[in-house]
This record gives C-alpha cells, structure tokens and sequence, in this order.
C-alpha cells in the first residue's frame, strides 16, 4: 500500500513537471524512411534470415496477440484487455496502407526497443516492449526479415478505446519514467553459456515476466521479477517461477519444466488457460537446447520467502469434510484418491503449483471451466477435465478447493464462496 | 501418497515402488511418463476417446444425446457438420463461451476425430416439450418448412435440410428431435449475429427473412414432429440448395465442408 501511494506521487510529480516539455511535445528525430534505410530490401530476402526470423517470432509469441480470433495470422486487430481500457494489436504483415508495409528497419527496431512507433508516438505497454527491449539488434532484423516476408493482409486493425488519460499516448511519458528504461540484455559471464541463452530468452523474447510478476494500479511491474502475480482483467494467476525452497515450482526438475513448455504436460501439472495458449503457439515449437535453456534459467531463481501462515474460514472443519466427499465422489476418479494425478493423463493436485497459487484463483477456475491441456506435437489427442461450474454451487466449488489446498502435503490456504462466485462470472477471454 | 495416518502403508509402498518404476523409466527416455506402469493402483484410465473427451460428454451426454432442456444433441449428426461448428467455436464465429474454452487449443484432426465418434453414436432421440400453440401457428410452420413464403423470398426448409428433414450428407444437419428452444434460439443468434457460417450465409438470410413469430411457429412445428425410425442424414447429392451457401460450396473456412 505504501509503495503503491509512492507511486502515484512520484507519477502526479512526473506528470507535473513534464506538463511544459508535453504540450510543445518531444522532438524525435524520425526514423529513416524504407529507401534511406541502411537495410536493404535484398538484404531482407535472405532465406536464412528469414527462417532465423521465423523462429525467433514464434519464440516472442507475436502471432497470439497480432492475429485476431479467426483472423489471418499476425493481422492484427485482437484486442487486448488492460484495466484502463482495450489496446487492439497493429497488423504486422507487409500491407503498405494498414501493416508494416511502409516500415523501415530503424523504424521496426525502435518500436521493440524502445516502445516508439513509427511517427514517433508512444506505444502502450500492452505492447510487451519492457521484455522485448532486451532483444539483440540482429535478433529483431531477423524478426523483421520473417514478417517482411509474410504474405501482405489488408486489415485496420483499430485504435484503442482507453479511459482518460490513458487516452492520451503522452501520458505514457510518465508511466514510461518509472517502469521502463530501454537497455540491452546483459551476459554473466560467471555462468554458462545455456543459463545466458535461458535468461535472455526468458527476460526478453520470452517475455515470461509480462505475465509472471504482480503489476500495481499503474499497471506497471516493480515486484521482483518471475514472482508470480494476477493477471489484470483475465484474472489468472501466473505462478512464480522459482523452483527452490517456496518457490511456485518448488521441486520441478529441468525435465519437468522442459515437458510442459514442450508437450503441455508434465509430472507435475498441466498448462491451461493463458499458459495453454503460450505452450500451443511458442515454447512447444522451441528447439530442445532452447528449452533446456530456459530451465537451466529458472533453476537458477533464488529461493523464495516463507508465505504467511494458512487462513482459517468459520466453519472450516464442516468445509473440509463437505470438500472431502465432493472429492472422493467427483475428482478421485482422475486425480487419484492421493492427489497424485495419472502419470501422462491426468496431472497431480498434490503439489500442484495451480492448486497452490497464493490468490486461489487457478484451482477455482479451473474446476469451474474443466477442459483439454493444449494439443501439442508431444500430446496430439489429450484427456480432459469436465466443466463443473453447472454442477457443483458456489460454496461446493469453494469446499472441494479448500479441500485440495489443504490435501496430502499441500498447505495454501482455504478460498471463499465469494471468491467462487467472483471467477464465476469472470468472462473467460 | 498419504503414509501419514499408517493405514494406507501398503498401498503406499506399492505406490511408491511403481512411482520409482516410473520414474526411472522416464528418466531413461527422458521423456514425460506416458502409461501408468502395471500394477500401480493409481485409477486405471481407459485408451478410449471417450475417455479423452469426458469434458465434451459432461454436457452433451456420453452419446452425444444432449439434454431435452440445453445441451444439443451430437449423435448421428453428419460429421462434415460437426467438425465445422467446432472450428466456428474455436474461430468466434459461433458464440457460447464454455464452448469456446473448450475447443480453443484443440487441433483440426483433433476435432474431426471428435465429430467422428459423435457422428457414430446411434441412440433413441427423446421428445421434449413444446409450448402450446394455436393449430394456426403449427399450420404456419409446416408451411415453412414444407413449402416455404415466396412472398417473403423463403425456400422451404426441406429444399436443404432434405424431403425427410433428417439433414444431408456431410454438412446439413437435421432439424427432427431438437429441442424448440434450441431450434428458435439458434435462429435467433443467426439474426444477433453470435452465430455464423461460411459467406454467403444462407441460413443468416433466411433467419433475418423470417419473422419473430415464424420462428416461433417453425421451430414448434419442427419440435413436434414424430422422428423417423431412420433418422440418418440422407446421402450427399440428395438435395439442390435453392440459396448458395458457403458452407456447401467449398468455401468453408474451417475447411471440412465439401460440396455435395
Ligand atoms: C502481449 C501481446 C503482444 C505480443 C506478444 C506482441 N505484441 Fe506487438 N503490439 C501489441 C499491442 C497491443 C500493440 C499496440 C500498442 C499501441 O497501440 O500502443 C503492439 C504494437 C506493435 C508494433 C507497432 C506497430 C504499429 O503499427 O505501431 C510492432 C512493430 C509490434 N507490436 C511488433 C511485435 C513483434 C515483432 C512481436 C513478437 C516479437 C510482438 N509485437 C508481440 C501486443 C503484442
Ligand atoms: C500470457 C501470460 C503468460 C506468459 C507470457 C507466460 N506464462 Fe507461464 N503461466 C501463465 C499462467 C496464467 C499460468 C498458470 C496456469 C497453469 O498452471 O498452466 C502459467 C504457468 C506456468 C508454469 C507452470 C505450469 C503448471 O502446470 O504448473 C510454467 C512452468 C510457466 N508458466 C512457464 C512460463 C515460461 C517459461 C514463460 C516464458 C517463456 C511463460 N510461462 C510465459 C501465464 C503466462
Ligand atoms: C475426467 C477426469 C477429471 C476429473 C473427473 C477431474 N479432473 Fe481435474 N483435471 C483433469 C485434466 C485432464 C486436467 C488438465 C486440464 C487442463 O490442462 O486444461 C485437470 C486439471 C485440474 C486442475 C488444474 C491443475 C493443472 O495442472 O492443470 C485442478 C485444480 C483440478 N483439475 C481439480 C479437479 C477437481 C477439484 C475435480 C473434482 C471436482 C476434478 N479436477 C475432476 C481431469 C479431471
Ligand atoms: C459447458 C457445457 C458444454 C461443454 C463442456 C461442451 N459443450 Fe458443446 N455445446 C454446449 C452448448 C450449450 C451448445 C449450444 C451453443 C449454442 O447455443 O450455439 C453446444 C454446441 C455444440 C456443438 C454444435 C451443435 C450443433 O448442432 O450445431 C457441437 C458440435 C459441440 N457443442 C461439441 C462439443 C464438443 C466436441 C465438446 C468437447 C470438446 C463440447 N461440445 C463441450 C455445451 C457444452
Ligand atoms: C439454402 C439451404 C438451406 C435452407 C433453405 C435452410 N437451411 Fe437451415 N441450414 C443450412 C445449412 C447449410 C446449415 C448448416 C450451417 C452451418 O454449418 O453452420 C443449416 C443449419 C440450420 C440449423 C442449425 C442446426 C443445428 O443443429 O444447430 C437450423 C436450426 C436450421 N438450419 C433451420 C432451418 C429452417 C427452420 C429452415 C427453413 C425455414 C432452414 N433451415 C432452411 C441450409 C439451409
């Protein structure tokens, strides 16, 4: 609460004293046009860049945000839901009136790196730029080689529809102050050459952290980075990534982090909701080294503070009784009587980071919504998970998910009935 | 495995001992676990896609037959048909959220392999109820689905959904056994706009040709009809659609449709 209201000082502080500079407006030099660009349009059509390019975009999940339901790939237009209001994603491909047909290399660079779009407006954050300012340069001519080569879609993509004065790009001048500073990934050359693959992959392409840390009311993150947080508006939980002592994935080997990225399954969960969608069209196609990488990385994350002691509710001895027998009769079947999943099929709720999560938000949402891991290369045809928002009530659903936060050997605290009630009506995006 | 309360120790000896089994087995392929080893007494799953699809059967009944009040029916419906709905809950096109979380992250071959098994299912369709209307209204309806309006521009329903209204091989569905409020909904949604096929959309025109009361008068009809004994879709080629529609014509986005 205390940082928070820091904070907001230090942005009315900001806003105050860049009042002036705004209204004359900041004098940005224009990136070079696409003919004055030291890029050549030959240089663009090297096959092997293009590939390269074609990878490393699957590796930043451009195509998830840039294509809209249904729409042609990296067209734009799906809109994405902050809490200040909508941020539709430009069309990417090579159209001249509505793409990126016109864009100059310089113009593309400074856009990923530094959040600045081509006529020098400030771009939303919803624009994960805080990662991807850490991309190499070589990196983003590949990228930009990739989508130079898609095959042009006419398509208006929209234009946000924000609150004031989120409305205003310049606002963004401030938020900018305190949450962003364009920088380039840093190697450690104390460790290995895979941890360095894993963080810059992790920390920029990757962009894990634009989920897997908590943001404020600014919808900024200052908290340390891969701790987990709530997902504004989607309301899932994205877990902390550490896998030493209470950290999210406490316990995950390297092989178990590598087989959810790659299959969407592992011994220890499985990916759904928001992760689903990241698993099905990124990591999954990642190379193996490229995996390994990334869980030598988060293997590396310090161990994490002890959480506070478990909550109680009022009548909680009566919950767990009810949660009990809800399990036996509807979950065991699957889960096993001791939470220990069916190896390959279905995953185990004991230690279960999903179960765990500290704002309980996971386990009710997705006893509520049930449904399939993603369809990968490595699970082409896999089990499912019945939807039991239609039959079990609110304070069932808050009984059975206290039940298995507090089953075998895991020790999260109970969650409320008006939790359920909540993610109830939560609009599944 | 719970050893904490000394009871269960057996089992939980055997439980560990097939959990180290299983381990070293993945830790020799390097691979996730894919069967439970034998002799685990973890629940034994059945390599069955209906296994696999209990989240679908959780709605739609384990055949695919529906519920008189909600949930449609699957069974028997032509596969070309009901692999296309999934790719229009999974494209925005069609509208219901439940369904579009579920089929969102599955594979076209998933999904045909889904309509498939639902296409196979052979189970008794139910009655279920229709609201008390004046013979006038019924009378309206048969109209409708027999003969059509060409005052209203409308071709009878039988001219697509085929002489017995049972559907047509591979992409018309039936419209006996489904329930009125299923049949007056779905026409509504084609006139809100939360349920579309392939351009040109012909079952949008005829919704928006139709009136609030034709649809209610059609879909009472159609509910209360007597289905056949043999309610199979009838072959392909068995009717000549009176209205282009994409869905029929090759043009289907989701790339099952073919033409009859
Ligand atoms: C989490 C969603 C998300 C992801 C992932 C994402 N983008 Fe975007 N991107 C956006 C949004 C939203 C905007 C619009 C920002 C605005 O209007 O201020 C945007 C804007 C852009 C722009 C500016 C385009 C213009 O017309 O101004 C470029 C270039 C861009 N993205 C490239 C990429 C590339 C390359 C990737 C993958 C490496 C990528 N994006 C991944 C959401 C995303
Ligand atoms: C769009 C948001 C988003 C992004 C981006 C994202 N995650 Fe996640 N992730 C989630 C959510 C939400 C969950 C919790 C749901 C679940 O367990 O599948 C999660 C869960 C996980 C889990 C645990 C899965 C389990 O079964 O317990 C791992 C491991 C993970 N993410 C790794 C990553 C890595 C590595 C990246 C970057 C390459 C990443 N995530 C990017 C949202 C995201
Ligand atoms: C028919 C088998 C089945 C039944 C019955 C079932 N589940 Fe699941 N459960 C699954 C599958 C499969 C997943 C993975 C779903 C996904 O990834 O989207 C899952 C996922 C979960 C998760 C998220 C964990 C993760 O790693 O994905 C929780 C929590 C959960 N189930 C709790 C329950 C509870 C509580 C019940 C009883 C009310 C229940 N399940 C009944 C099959 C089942
Ligand atoms: C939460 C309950 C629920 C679950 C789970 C569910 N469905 Fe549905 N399904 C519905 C409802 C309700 C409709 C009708 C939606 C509408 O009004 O358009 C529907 C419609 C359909 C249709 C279109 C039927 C027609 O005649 O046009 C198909 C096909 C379908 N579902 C298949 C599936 C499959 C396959 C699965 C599993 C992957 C599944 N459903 C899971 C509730 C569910
Ligand atoms: C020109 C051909 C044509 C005519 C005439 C026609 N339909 Fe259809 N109808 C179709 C096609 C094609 C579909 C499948 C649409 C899809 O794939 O989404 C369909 C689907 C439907 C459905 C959805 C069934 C389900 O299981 O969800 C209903 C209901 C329906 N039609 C009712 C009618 C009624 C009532 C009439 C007469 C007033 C009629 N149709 C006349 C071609 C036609």
């Amino acid at each position: 609460m205390k940082r928070l209201r820091w904070i907001a000082m230090a942005v009315l502080l900001l806003v105050a004293l860049l009042g002036g500079w705004l209204l004359t407006g900041p004098h940005r030099a224009a990136p070079p046009s696409r003919v004055d660009s030291t890029v050549s349009a030959a240089m663009l059509k090297d096959p092997a860049l293009v590939a390269r390019g074609g990878y490393l975009a699957t590796v930043g999940d451009c195509v998830s945000c840039h294509t809209e339901q249904g729409g042609p790939p990296f067209a734009g237009g799906r809109a994405l839901p902050t809490p200040f209001g909508s941020v539709p994603a430009p069309n990417l491909t090579p159209d001249r009136a509505t793409g990126l047909g016109d864009w100059s290399f310089e113009a593309f660079w400074r856009a990923l790196h530094e959040g600045i779009g081509r006529h020098g407006e400030l771009l939303y954050p919803a624009f994960p730029y805080t990662s991807y300012t850490r991309v190499s340069r070589d990196d983003a001519l590949a990228i930009f080689a990739y989508l130079q080569s898609l095959p042009p879609v006419h398509h208006v993509a929209g234009s946000p529809s924000l609150r004031f004065p989120y409305d205003l790009r310049k606002s963004l001048l401030a938020w900018r102050a305190v949450y962003f500073k364009a920088g380039a990934f840093k190697p450690d050359p104390a460790r290995s050459a895979a941890w360095n693959r894993g963080a810059y992959l992790v920390q920029g392409l990757g962009h894990c952290n634009e989920c897997h840390a908590a943001r404020d009311a600014f919808g900024g993150s200052t908290a340390m980075p891969l701790s987990g947080g709530r997902i504004p508006v989607q309301d899932w939980y994205a877990p902390d990534l550490g896998t030493q002592a209470h950290g999210g994935l406490e316990g995950w080997s390297t092989q178990d982090i590598v087989d959810l990225l790659k299959t969407g399954q592992s011994a220890k969960g499985a990916a759904f909701g928001p992760m689903a969608e990241v698993v099905a069209r990124s990591t999954q196609f990642m190379h193996d080294d490229d995996l390994q990488a990334i869980a030598t990385y988060l293997q590396s994350l310090p161990p994490r503070p002890a959480p506070p002691a478990r909550g109680t509710v009022p009548d909680a001895a009566a919950m767990d009784r009810r949660g009990g027998e809800i399990y036996a009769e509807r979950c065991a079947d699957c889960h096993g009587k001791d939470g220990t999943g069916v190896a390959g099929v279905y995953p185990p709720l004991d230690g279960n980071s999903a179960v765990l999560d500290p704002a309980g938000i996971n386990a009710i949402r997705a006893v509520l919504l049930g449904g399939f891991p993603p369809v990968t290369g490595g699970n082409p045809r896999p089990y499912s998970m019945p939807p039991f928002a239609q039959q079990l009530d609110d304070r069932d659903v808050a009984a059975v998910v206290s039940y298995i936060r507090g089953a075998w050997s895991n020790r999260a605290g109970p969650v409320q009935q008006r939790d359920v009630f909540r993610y109830r009506h939560t609009p599944v995006q | 495995m719970d050893i904490r309360d000394g009871k269960g120790t057996r089992r939980g000896w055997r439980h560990a001992a097939a959990l180290a089994v299983a381990l070293l087995a993945a830790s020799l392929a390097g691979a996730p676990v894919r069967a439970a080893a034998p002799g685990d007494d973890a629940p034994h799953v059945p390599d069955t896609l209906q296994q696999r699809i209990a989240a679908c059967t959780a709605c739609h009944g384990p055949h695919g037959e529906g519920t008189p009040d909600f949930f449609p029916r699957l069974a028997g419906k032509p596969a070309g048909y009901l692999a296309r709905q999934l790719g229009y809950f999974q494209a925005g096109l069609r509208k219901y959220a439940p369904m579009e979380y579920m089929v969102r992250q599955l594979s076209p071959a998933y999904m045909r392999e889904i309509a498939a098994y639902f296409a196979a299912q052979q189970v008794p369709y139910r009655r279920s109820p229709v609201p008390a209307l004046p013979t006038a209204v019924l009378q309206r309806g048969e109209q409708l689905a027999t003969a059509g309006d060409p005052a209203r521009r409308l071709p009878a329903c039988q001219g697509c959904h085929g002489r017995t209204l049972t559907g047509v091989e591979p992409d018309i569905p039936g419209l006996l056994g489904l329930p009125y409020d299923y049949l007056s909904s779905q026409l509504g949604s084609w006139r809100t706009g939360t349920r579309a096929a392939a351009a040109p959309d012909c079952m949008a025109t005829i919704a928006n040709r139709l009136t609030p009361a034709d649809i209610t008068a059609v879909s009472a009809w159609l509910a209360s009809r007597e289905v056949p004994d043999d309610a199979h879709a009838l072959p392909a080629g068995s009717v000549q659609p009176p209205l282009a529609c994409g869905v029929l014509g090759g043009g289907a986005a989701a790339g099952q449709g073919a033409a009859p």
